[in-house]
């Protein structure tokens, strides 16, 4: 197990720092290229929301290495206003931003675990993974 | 009291120099400047050492300091060996001063402290000005350097204009590509635009949704836009993400898309070589006969 490492987003650049690293341990951990793709996509999402929505938090990588799996867990992490309605954050075309309202429900479908906790006032929570298959 | 230190530790720079040239040396190794030969390393300390002996002798003496900082930051090394080599020199001649002196109390304590501060206090100012001034100018101009690779426009043929995107698209590059983009359409007057994705390493739903409105606004305008480049792993995001690219075509690769641009504006690619061949042919069959 590989100690995890962490991005804070603050700036629109960060996003592409979240990317790389998220790439690059998707690479170290033996995934193909479309899902090497895939985990880039779903990083530049959260990390996205992180800077539209909460303006700073952080993504944090974590390799999962034990007997019946092996995978990539992504958690990010922000202290922003949260999410009031989940399930119609999750619905695809919804967005508060003019965006294409495709991010969440699209890390859903990219990553195979999707996890989301968020708390009004308080921020807002989302732990994905991907497995090596 | 600060004239009578200054004259003391300018009469006696010499030991201060050994003294700081020893300190200095035995850095070396845990600085950043370890692949520095040597001598290089000894001339450029020996240099250092003298502007700040020049830059006490004259109040600061802007000139010399100027010089020798930007001769550091030619040579490439790191800001530490400034701030190091003036901190060690702020300890030197201070202990230095306070040996001099038979009784130490507080009051000429500060007394030194004071007037040392006020001698190496300037020049750090001006040294790290002039790194981070060094720094800020060579970051203006990659941003300039940059800002001019981000959205260039290339009119190959009579209606057709070619944007090929390398690295990653943000909200300002977005901005740029759509300025670009329609301005560049009207201008070249083009009845087909190609953008070419093949260097945009990640294409996220924000990229996307730029995309999409810029192609929508070229559309607008009466031409029609065909996104090329799209890798299979890119097309594969594209559709987890559920993004709906459906209202204009998109190609694999340039050569496709240039091939149907090339379609839409009556226009067909013709090998030259084939149809001598074939008219050598006819001739040769009409010889035959």
């Amino acid at each position: 197990m590989e100690p995890q490492s962490c991005v804070n987003i603050h700036k629109e650049w960060d996003i592409v720092g979240a990317r790389q690293l998220g790439r690059e341990m998707a690479k170290r951990l033996g995934f193909g290229t479309v899902d090497q793709a895939r985990i880039a996509t779903a990083v530049s999402e959260l990390a996205r929301n992180i800077y539209l929505y909460a303006e700073k938090g952080q993504i944090c990588f974590e390799f999962i290495d034990n007997i019946e799996h092996r995978g990539l867990c992504m958690t990010a992490v922000d202290t922003g206003p949260g999410i009031s309605d989940i399930s119609q954050a999750m619905q695809d075309g919804y967005t508060t931003s003019g965006g294409l309202g495709a991010g969440l429900p699209g890390v859903r479908r990219l990553m195979d675990e999707f996890d989301i906790h968020s708390e009004i006032g308080n921020g807002t929570r989302i732990k994905a993974i991907k497995w090596v298959r | 009291m600060d004239s009578k230190f200054k004259q003391l530790v300018i009469d006696n720079s010499d030991s201060i120099v050994q003294k700081w040239m020893g300190e200095i040396g035995s850095l070396k190794a845990g600085n950043y400047t370890a692949t520095i030969s040597d001598e290089l390393y000894e001339n450029t300390n020996r240099e250092f050492v003298n502007v700040i002996f020049t830059s006490i002798r004259n109040q600061g003496s802007t000139k010399a300091v100027e010089d020798f900082s930007e001769k550091i930051i030619n040579l490439g090394w790191p800001l530490s060996y400034i701030t190091d080599g003036l901190q060690v020199f702020r300890r030197v001649s201070t202990e230095y001063l306070l040996t001099q002196s038979e009784e130490v109390d507080s009051a000429y304590f500060s007394n030194v402290l004071a007037s040392v501060d006020e001698w190496v206090e300037p020049l750090i100012r001006e040294l790290v000005n002039e790194y981070s001034g060094s720094w800020e100018h060579i970051l203006s101009l990659q941003r300039v350097a940059l800002q001019e690779l981000s959205a260039p426009l290339i009119p190959v043929m009579d209606g057709i204009t070619i944007m090929p995107l390398i690295g990653t698209i943000d909200t300002e590059r977005a901005k740029l590509i759509m300025e670009n983009l329609l301005e560049g359409a009207i201008k070249h007057n083009s009845e087909v635009v190609l953008i070419d994705i093949t260097g945009v390493p990640v294409v996220d739903t924000m990229v996307a949704h730029h995309i999409i409105q810029a192609a929508e606004a070229v559309r607008l305008i009466g031409s029609t836009c065909i996104l090329v480049g799209i890798r299979p792993e890119i097309a594969q995001t594209i559709v987890n993400l559920g993004i709906d690219l459906s209202n204009f075509p998109t190609k694999s690769s340039l050569k496709k898309g240039f091939t149907k641009a090339l379609e839409i504006t009556g226009r067909h690619v013709v090998d030259i070589e084939v149809k001598q061949n074939n008219i050598e042919q006819i001739i040769k069959s009409i010889q035959g006969e």
